[in-house]
């Protein structure tokens, strides 16, 4: 359980880092917290040629809130989003998913780009991006340009960055204020990967829901949104039957068959937790409206 | 004032510097040393035909590549069977490098040394194996079926075939009002230290000695085992275990290949070589446990006494037996627990299958045992509409009939024959700690309140501190401080306080000058190791009984030299001293001086021992003929048979009824290991055990596919349990001496984890109202049993209303 040999690079600058990047193209690989990526090295079953090992890269590490979003450079640890105040106070949201990322040793190292980058279906800030319709920022020597999350993830670990491009950041857009979210997953042990995950936004306006979106951790390939509003437009949060939206989640999924769980189990367990999140995220919008009005 | 410290719940004196960094474990040794690694098999099973090192010759830092051809004499032939039986007709070992034949993936076939870790991994990645596949025997069906063959010269994969009875099986069960059949059946698990195996070796070429550094759980038999190997006299062969982290089984077997191999190389090169394990290498190259196919027929009275057990199990030893048979046998004996069995037979067939080798896992065959005999007790009690606890009472062996022997040969090849125990008395600690008789009402509220819950007991016995023996050696120095030295290793048990309480209390030193040194073969070279719960009622006797000997000569010593009888003498905090007169006294570090006639003063303590000191007798010889120089003991315990500790567990679990997840409320243990030295280690140890146990029975399983792929071999896939998975354990303590060992005790080390499936099974069952009947058990696994239940697959309960759902 040893790396095979690799040249590290140690770029300062963003400048110097994708001009890095261009030269070794496909065999180089971008390290930042390296939770996902120094396993799969020690394991030997990864063996790039070049680590461009962006840690010491100036300008990665800022955490912002503007008006419609927070911003995540791409040096920003897992533990720094989950614990910062002036985003939970913008996004709830961020925190009760970044929560269920692994293990807090894991979190303090391991980046939110990073995971993002690396598109494990059952990876938790995937998910995310995909229920805000966040962006991913990307440099290279190219120079920049933005990728909506819908572009952004091909298939599992697949996603449309090209191996010049370096993800800088990403923006993961701000809900209104009527928007209630929730999020919820079951693992077999505290931390691990999830059987299956569901984060939930629900908009009530005038006392009955006017938008309910969902999106999935580990059973769909890629992170998207699913919108369920058509099954239960109109109606008062206390009183959703929320199977009625059984049948549009089970369409969604896409579960696999592994070691821990069977696929019906996993379909089975998504939409437990969908109808758990979406009373959630409509009771959420709820209380969000009263503590505004007060 | 002596404290009394047999007893004492004081904290371990290893744990500051364990927890804060300052342990010295197998990798923190030799840094300036050669990397050894491995290549692996990647077949289950496979003819090796050629092996191509040609590539790996370039790698920067090689130094050495090692196929079986090179490998000298005994090195090069088959490890040792360490553990030889008369039913084991056909035991097999493997090579330390494969020979002509792979039979399990992870089977070493090719040893690299080179400058670091890093660089002998890159020469493994260019060697190349070609390999003729062979179909693979994966899982005890297929072992079973004899169709495909481990071992071409083994017919039926049957390593050993053994038989026990006790009375008339037959006839009995003829007679029996009531006859069961049960099928069970319980998975691979591991023992999975933290620390993984390890092995360092200096070779001193000015002295032609060889040093072995080995993560083992027996230094004295690595040791014993290499010295055979490379044909060295035993005086040039030192080992020693440094910290070990966990052991839990895997590390008695020995020698491993690269115990002998690393050795062998660092002497052939006249050089240092450290091999370390690392995680996967574990998952595929160490040892498993517990896998079992087990029926149970059992006949019984209309009360539920037993009056027939008819056990027969298949057992998965994997590829290889060098540790013989001691597991079946275990779960063969061991299964019948705190019960007379009536009429008992059990047969079992040790079976080869080309997956990782099974040697003892904490527990030992117990898990597998405890799981039959307890379903076994549910299943009477489910039959007859009968208190799952009254069952259990109505078979038990009493106080009365100790010493109670089962008529069976045990593990150490002497009688199965119990010391002591107050099984009722137990039970009934169990059933107030756990509320047995509150639970209906508790369940009838949780049902209400659409919540399903269940409680389970699991009861066991467990023979421990087996022989043939253990020594000890005491040493006190002139400046009072108590050297303690015992030959079996650590690994994280807290022998360094257990140990050091009994030499304090036996010898009235205050515990801050007794240190304790263990597995370590310059100090004691006889030793046998840790395993079997046997440390503290093995070294810990002998430690006592050299405590006592060094105890006398002290005051031998000191009545001499206060001119009073010994009788008359006391030893308080170190001091000997007249009882009731204690301002006439002397230290025991004065009594060490006085103990070692000198020639020359090295100090002004010395002084009093030199030749010109007063109270030379010109008609003695400084040291009589009878005696030693010096102020030490030593002495060995080696019991006629083990000593039998044993406990009862009780759990409430809770299913979610739509997601089957099972989630432990509580986990209740009741011990009895006689006269605990530190409740507090004991504890830990019960807690310990309970978390392994608590993997076995809803986390841990060894998923291998059909071509014999290990599917899970890393922490990712293998759920060992979190702190976050094992629940809050809630303990209570027997103290029944054992009559057999000076210090009354019995072993304490595996007891936790021993009933946990059982339990846990038991628990479920009682809440889903149909037997489980294999563990461990998954929540997909719980939904799919339900939706067999409610297809009329899986019968129902008989009774399940019956016993503890209805409210007193």
């Amino acid at each position: 359980m040893k790396p095979a040999p690799f040249v590290h690079h140690a770029p300062r600058t963003v400048e110097e880092a994708v001009e890095v990047l261009a030269r070794v193209g496909h065999d180089g690989k971008v390290l930042a917290g390296g939770q996902s990526l120094i396993p799969i090295l020690n394991m030997r079953l990864a063996s790039p040629a070049h680590l461009v090992d962006v840690n010491a890269v100036s300008g990665l590490d800022d955490l912002t809130v503007t008006a419609d979003a927070v911003r995540v450079g791409a040096l920003v640890r897992h533990a720094r989003l989950e614990h910062d105040q002036v985003v939970y106070g913008a996004s709830p949201l961020l925190r009760r998913v970044v929560r269920h990322v692994a293990h807090p040793v894991i979190r303090n190292r391991g980046t939110t780009v990073g995971s993002i980058v690396h598109a494990d279906p059952a990876g938790e800030m995937p998910a995310v991006l995909a229920l805000t319709g966040g962006v991913v920022e990307v440099a290279s020597a190219r120079g920049a340009r933005e990728i909506p999350c819908h572009d952004f993830f091909l298939g599992p670990m697949e996603t449309a960055l090209e191996p010049d491009e370096l993800a800088v950041g990403v923006r993961f857009p701000l809900f209104g204020a009527t928007t209630g979210t929730a999020f919820a997953e079951r693992a077999r042990r505290h931390g691990d990967y999830a059987l299956a995950g569901v984060a939930a936004a629900v908009a009530v306006e005038d006392g009955v829901v006017s938008s309910a979106r969902l999106s999935f951790v580990s059973v769909t390939d890629v992170p998207g949104i699913l919108d369920v509003t058509e099954a239960c437009r109109g109606q008062a949060p206390g009183e959703i039957d929320w199977s009625a939206c059984d049948d549009l989640v089970r369409e969604h999924l896409a579960p696999e068959d592994d070691i821990h769980a069977t696929a019906e189990y996993r379909a089975m367990l998504a939409t437990q937790l969908a109808h758990l999140v979406l009373a959630e995220a409509a009771t959420d919008a709820v209380a969000a409206q009263g503590d505004s009005a007060a | 004032m002596t404290t009394q410290m047999f007893g004492a719940p004081i904290r371990r004196r290893e744990d500051p510097r364990l927890v804060t960094g300052g342990g010295r474990y197998l990798d923190d040794l030799g840094r300036g040393a050669l990397a050894a690694a491995f290549v692996r098999s990647p077949h289950a099973h496979a003819k090796v035909v050629d092996i191509d090192v040609t590539d790996a010759l370039d790698v920067d830092g090689l130094v050495a590549i090692y196929t079986h051809e090179d490998l000298p004499g005994r090195v090069g032939e088959p490890l040792p069977l360490l553990i030889p039986h008369p039913t084991l007709t056909h035991g097999r070992t493997q090579y330390a490098l494969a020979k002509d034949e792979v039979n399990h993936v992870g089977e070493p076939v090719v040893m690299v040394v080179a400058r670091d870790r890093y660089l002998a991994e890159d020469a493994c990645a260019r060697i190349r194996v070609d390999y003729q596949p062979l179909p693979p025997v994966v899982g005890l069906e297929a072992a079973r079926t004899g169709d495909l063959l481990v071992h071409e010269d083994v017919p039926g994969n049957v390593a050993a075939h053994m038989l026990q009875e006790v009375g008339d099986v037959e006839a009995a069960l003829a007679a029996s009002p009531h006859v069961l059949d049960l099928d069970l059946a319980i998975e691979r698990s591991a023992c999975m230290p933290l620390e993984g195996k390890g092995v360092y070796a200096r070779w001193d070429a000015d002295r032609d000695e060889l040093r072995i550094y080995s993560s083992t759980q027996t230094s004295t038999g690595v040791r014993a085992a290499v010295a055979a190997k490379l044909g060295m006299p035993l005086a040039k062969v030192e080992c020693i275990a440094p910290d070990v982290g966990g052991g839990f089984g895997v590390k008695i077997n020995h020698p491993w290949p690269e115990e002998v191999l690393v050795p062998w190389v660092a002497k052939t090169l006249g050089t240092e070589v450290k091999w370390v394990e690392d995680r996967r290498e574990h998952f595929i190259s160490s040892a498993h446990e517990r896998g079992q196919l087990q029926q149970v027929r059992v006949g019984f009275d209309d009360d539920g006494r037993l009056l027939a057990l008819d056990v027969r199990f298949w057992h998965d030893n994997g590829a290889y037996t060098p540790y013989g048979i001691i597991v079946p046998i275990i779960t063969s004996t061991q299964l019948l627990g705190p019960y007379k069995p009536g009429a008992y037979r059990c047969e079992f067939w040790s079976l080869y299958t080309n997956t990782v080798l099974v040697t003892p896992y904490r527990g030992a065959g117990r898990p597998q045992g405890c799981f039959a005999m307890e379903r076994t007790m549910d299943a009477i009690a489910d039959e007859l509409g009968l208190d799952r606890t009254e069952v259990r009472a109505r078979n038990f062996i009493l106080p009365a009939d100790m010493p109670y022997d089962h008529g069976l040969l045990f593990q150490d090849g002497r009688p199965l024959k119990y010391d002591s125990g107050d099984f009722p008395a137990t039970l009934e600690k169990l059933k107030a700690l756990v509320g047995w008789d509150d639970f209906a009402q508790y369940r009838m509220e949780a049902e209400a309140a659409g919540r399903r819950v269940g409680l389970g007991i699991g009861c066991y016995v467990e023979g421990t501190g087996v022989g043939p023996y253990e020594g000890g050696h005491i040493q006190v120095e002139t400046s009072g401080r108590v050297n303690v030295s015992t030959g079996l290793t650590s690994q994280g048990q807290g022998h360094e306080t257990a140990f050091a309480q009994v030499v304090a209390q036996e010898l009235g030193v205050p515990i801050e000058d007794v240190f304790v040194t263990t597995g370590d073969t310059r100090r004691m070279p006889y030793a046998v190791g840790t395993f079997a719960s046997r440390a503290a009622v093995m070294s810990g006797n002998a430690i006592a009984l050299a405590a006592r000997q060094v105890r006398a000569k002290a005051l031998r010593i000191a009545a001499d030299a206060l001119e009073v009888a010994a009788d008359d003498l006391e030893i308080v905090d170190g001091v000997v001293r007249v009882k009731g007169a204690p301002d006439t006294q002397m230290s025991l570090g004065t009594v060490s001086v006085m103990s070692n006639p000198l020639r020359y003063a090295f100090d002004e303590a010395a002084q009093a021992a030199t030749q010109f000191a007063h109270g030379n007798d010109p008609d003695r010889p400084p040291v009589a003929e009878d005696d030693e120089p010096g102020l030490e003991g030593r002495d060995f315990y080696s019991p006629t048979q083990a000593t039998f500790a044993n406990g009862m567990h009780a759990a409430i679990v809770e299913t979610d009824p739509v997601t089957a997840e099972i989630r432990i409320l509580r986990y209740c243990v009741v011990h009895d290991c006689g006269p605990m030295i530190n409740p507090m280690i004991v504890e830990g140890q019960v807690h310990g055990g309970v978390a392994q146990g608590v993997g076995g029975a809803l986390y841990e399983r060894m998923v291998y596919d059909e071509s014999g792929q290990l599917l899970n071999a890393s922490f990712m896939d293998f759920l060992m349990p979190y702190a976050s998975e094992v629940p809050h354990i809630e303990t209570d303590h027997l103290e029944t001496p054992s009559p057999l060992n000076p210090l009354g005790i019995k072993g304490a080390g595996e007891a936790g984890c021993i009933p946990v499936s059982a339990v846990i099974a038991s628990a479920i069952s009682d809440a889903e109202g149909f037997a489980i009947t294999s563990m461990p058990i998954s929540p997909v696994e719980l939904w799919e049993l339900r939706r067999r239940h409610e297809a009329g697959e899986i019968p129902s309960l008989r009774n399940h209303d019956a016993t503890t759902r209805k409210p007193r």
